[in-house]
This record gives structure tokens, sequence and C-alpha cells, in this order.
């Protein structure tokens, strides 16, 4: 049996029937990691000896009997902004490169609280800016499908994870498409909860409305299961929620459905062979008995302006805790020539990569008196036009469908230079995040030897498990 | 395009020390970013609200109460300064 490409489900009937051990398991991982990451560089940090004797642990339990969770024993990683208690933390910064996390972030604490073995903590770009993970302090990860391009961003160490079989699920934080990118790019799933379906406590943050904390699995039935999990109200998070329970039929989800297109998503600019493959997908759930109906949604081409104002205004504000003083790199403290200003520049300026700085600035600059009308206002009204062209299409539709990113992974390299070019990367998916939404990125097929293209599946606020089981027919009948 | 002198003062107040060099690429980045961003001003935003997020919510309130951290709590969180003296921060003078 290959134990790295299990499902949670098989692992837990493995372990109960004494199969294979927890421990094998996570050695298993662990052996293939140290194997075949080096080409991948999908992990910042592997805690072996904590995998180990998280592992023993539970085959202890299972050794005297005692009833285990379902994700007891899955071996795990957690994108380097997510806290875990004693790991360090990077946020693929050099600002937090020796920065040692001193509690868990709630969806670690519920995770573990399951019994899941932490493998490591997988690579980023630098404070989830990017969409490459090109803009990791810590040099990039590459995609296991092609190692000369790209896993996607920011999420690229976990998607590439996940998809290498080097961990069984990895969680992820997407604020303008970042666990739905990569999870695409590298052919995987992943899931965007609705804001506020899943706490924040614990994850490093970068804008504030926006961001949101997700699983990335190999299989829907996985993803859900995680995201049950980690989802619901927590004490530490004013902005969750305890989301009431959906109805949504897990038997005959398609029937009846009524699937909206958004013609602003399907235009010039896309790889034709991208809306081959998203078409090819709506004609299947059109085969299945779903209704396809042409939507609008008139400023889908604000979006992306939108969030590049609202997203780096939030970062600036966020990142200024990040001063040289209370933690993380520091220049200057120790010499007595340094002003307390002195200290400021210099550790936030050497501390700080190349897009983190241009973000800070571009930021400040549209938060800054004589400019906040014109630039953050302005997108926060903007921002509420988007929302509503969204609450207008779901009278109609029951969901939504489109493709991820316009194009599948891209070469190492290609876009690293123009900071506009890589920005477009996100035109599908930034918002999803400006109105709150859910969103889940699946594999529908590959293009160009083995480039996988995702279908992206929107869903109105907290109707999660609806778009998982409708992602579950896809996946169940045609990959 | 911004000035020089325009990306000079808000390094200042991002509290980010630029080198000559990043100044000028950063001004050259901005601008672009700018020119962009620009296209919003095309849309009709009168008498349109600021967007709430999770609307209905509303504040949520909470006692105002300190509470109480384990000593291996502090010590930890402590631990990650650069400077500290007698189990507080270290700070340079301020005045």
């Amino acid at each position: 049996m290959e134990l790295t490409s299990l499902t949670i489900k098989k692992i837990h009937e493995g372990l109960l029937k004494k199969e294979f051990s927890a421990l094998e398991l996570t050695k298993a991982y662990l052996e293939k990691v140290k194997k075949e990451d080096v080409k991948i560089h999908s992990f910042l940090s592997v805690c072996e000896d904590t995998a180990v004797s998280q592992a023993k642990e539970i085959d202890e339990m299972i050794f005297v009997g005692r009833e285990i969770p379902l994700l007891a024993g899955v071996p795990v990683a957690a994108k380097d902004n997510i806290l875990v208690e004693d790991l360090g933390c990077s946020a693929g910064s050099r600002i937090l490169k020796n920065y040692t996390a001193p509690y868990d972030a709630t969806c670690i604490k519920r995770l573990r609280e399951q019994g899941i073995i932490i493998l490591g903590k997988t690579n980023l770009d630098e404070f989830a800016m990017g969409s490459s993970t090109e803009n990791s302090a810590f040099g990039p990860t590459r995609n296991p499908r092609d190692l000369t391009r790209v896993p996607g961003g920011s999420s690229g160490g976990s998607a590439a994870a996940v998809a290498a079989n080097l961990c069984l699920f990895a969680l992820g934080s997407d604020t303008g498409g970042s666990i739905r990118q990569p999870a695409s790019f590298c052919g995987v799933v992943g899931l965007k909860p609705s804001y506020g379906a899943v706490s924040r406590y614990g994850l490093i943050a970068f804008a504030s409305s926006l961001d949101q904390i997700g699983p990335i699995t190999r299989t829907v039935q996985d993803c859900k299961i995680v995201f049950n999990v980690i989802k619901g109200k927590d004490v530490l998070d004013s902005t969750s929620v305890e989301a009431q329970s959906q109805k949504s039929s897990v038997n005959q989800p398609v029937k009846g459905l009524v699937i909206g297109i958004p013609k602003e998503y399907f235009v010039e600019g896309t790889d034709p062979e991208v809306i081959r493959l998203i078409k090819r997908a709506i004609d299947k759930y059109e085969e299945k008995g779903a209704k396809i109906e042409q939507i609008s949604l008139p400023h889908t081409e604000y979006a992306l302006p939108c969030y590049y104002i609202i997203a780096p205004s939030e970062a600036s504000a966020n990142l200024a805790r990040y001063d040289g003083i209370k933690y993380g790199y520091s220049k200057g403290s120790k010499s007595k020539s340094h002003s307390l200003l002195d200290v400021y520049l210099q550790s936030r300026g050497q501390g700080f990569g190349e897009e983190v700085r241009r973000r800070i600035m571009l930021g400040t600059y549209a938060l800054s008196s004589g400019y906040y009308e014109a630039y953050y206002l302005r997108a926060q009204k903007v921002r509420t036009l988007i929302k509503k062209d969204f609450d207008k299409a779901f009278k109609k539709v029951d969901v939504i469908f489109s493709p991820v990113s316009p194009t599948p992974a891209f070469k190492l390299g290609e876009r690293t230079r123009d900071p506009l070019k890589m920005y477009l990367s996100d035109i599908f998916t930034a918002s999803v995040n400006l109105a709150g939404l859910p969103a889940i990125s699946i594999p529908c097929g590959t293009i160009k030897k083995g480039l996988p293209v995702g279908l992206q599946i929107i869903g109105k606020p907290f109707e999660e498990e609806k778009i998982m089981n409708i992602a579950e027919v896809f996946e169940k009948e045609y990959i | 395009m911004i000035s020089k002198k325009e990306v000079q003062h808000i390094a200042q107040l991002a509290r980010l020390g630029l080198s000559k060099k990043e100044t000028e690429k950063m001004q050259k980045d901005l601008s672009s970013v700018l020119d962009y961003v620009e296209k919003l001003k095309e849309v009709d935003v009168s008498g349109v609200d600021v967007y709430s997020p999770l609307d209905g919510l509303g504040n949520v309130m909470r006692e105002d109460r300190i509470k109480k951290e384990s000593k291996k709590k502090d010590k930890k969180l402590l631990e990650l300064a650069p400077e500290k003296k007698n189990g507080y921060l270290k700070v340079k003078q301020v005045l």
C-alpha cells in the first residue's frame, strides 16, 4: 500500500484495522519530504521530532483501545503565516526569520484536538503578497507538475506539498486568490471559505477585511472534513461567526441547480484552452440536469483596481507592528548611535522585501491625508457595488462558475519584473474576497502537456457545504 | 507620475528606510499601479454606501477586563523582543 496517497477516511480505517501505524504513516511522509522536497522546496521547516512523538501518542491511544477522532494520525502542513506554538513562523519574510510562535492559531488548535500530526510549515510569498511564491525571502517553490513553472501563490508551498503527496492536506490563506489560484496551478482542491466562517486568530494579518484561512486537499471529501473542523465562531476573532446550518442535498446536488455564467469572466485575455476546459465542465453539469444561465457582473473590471487599493491600505496598517522593538528583525536597537526613528527605518527597510515595501507604500499613500477619499473611500464604495452585482446574480442563480485564473501555471521569472502583470493572475478570484463569498477551486483537466486548470465554483455566503457537494459530483464522475 | 519628494514623504510616514536607488524604482512602480487604479474614477459612486463586511454583524463588544496569562506565556512573548530589561521591553529614548 502506498501510504502517502491515501485519503482521510482511508487513513482512519487503516489505523483502526492496524494495517499500518500512525508512526509508519508519519515516517513515510517525512521520508518523502526529505527525498523529494529538495527540488520542489514546498517546506520552509520540517519538525520531525514533534511529528514522531505526536504519531506515537496516536498509536498509544489505538493500542489501549481508546476511540480516535477521524483526523487522528493525519500528517498535515500549515502555511508559514499560521502560528503553530513553538515552531518558527516567518511569513516568508526576513523580518520574521527568527520568530517563534508563542501560541497556536485557533484552526491549528481545533485540528490538534482531532489528533493531526504537524509535519512542518510551507513556503509562501512574503506576508502572502504575491501570486507565484517567488516573493518568498527564502527562495521560490516549484510546481511539482512541471518544475520549470511556479506553483502559484501565495499559498504555493501548501498547494505544491499536497500535489506532490508530501502531506495529506495543508492549510492556506486566501486574501485575493491565494488558496484557489495555487490549487488550480497544482491540480488540487482549494477552498476559500466565506468571510467570517473560519477564525483568523493566529493568522499573520495581511488585509483583515479580506483574509480567510482554508484547506488545500487532494479530494473534495477531505476538504469537507477539514473545513468542518476549523469553521465556526471563536471568541478570539470577533469577525468569526457561527453560520446557520445550510440546506444542501448531498445525494442530488445538481438536480434543478441553476448555474450562473458571468459573461465578464469569459472575455479575451484568457487562454482559449482554459476556456475550453471550463466550458466542458459546464456542459457536464448541464448533462446532469443543471440549468445554465448567462449572467452579468457589470463591475468585474473594477475588482482588481479596487483590490489593489483596499488590500495594500489594510496591509500598511497591519504591518506597522513590525517595528524592530517587540519582535522580529531589529537593526540598531543595541547601538547607541541609532535613534528610535533609525531603528524603525532600518529594521523595516531591510527586513521587508520588495513587493511588501511596494504595497506598504501604496497603502500608506492611499490612506494619507488628501488622498484617503479619492482612493480608499472610493474603493470601499466600488466594493459595495461589486457585492451588489453578486447579490443581484444570486437572486437568479444558485452558484456561479468561472475559471480560477486566466492561464495555467507560468514559468518562474516570467512575471516578476512587472508587478501589474503578476496582479492579473487574480482577476477572477479577487472579487470573491471583496464580496466575502465562499469559492472552491477544483481540477477540471489539463492542457499543454499536463498543466492543470481549475474550475471556480462561487456560492452565496456560508454555502460552503453546497459548493463542495456540487464540486464532488464533477470529481466523482470525471476525474 | 508621482514625484520623488512625494515618495520620500510617504516612505517617512510608512517608516521605511529606502535607498536612493530604491526610491527611484518605487517612484516608477507606484506610478504604474496608481495609473492602473485610476480606473476606479470611472465609476459613479454617488449615493453608494461604504462596504461593510458581514452586513448586520455590527460591532462586537466584550468586557474590558485583563486576562491573566501564565508566567510561561508571558516569558515566551517577552523572549521574542530584541532588547529587554527586568521583564520589560527596552525602547530608545523618545523625547
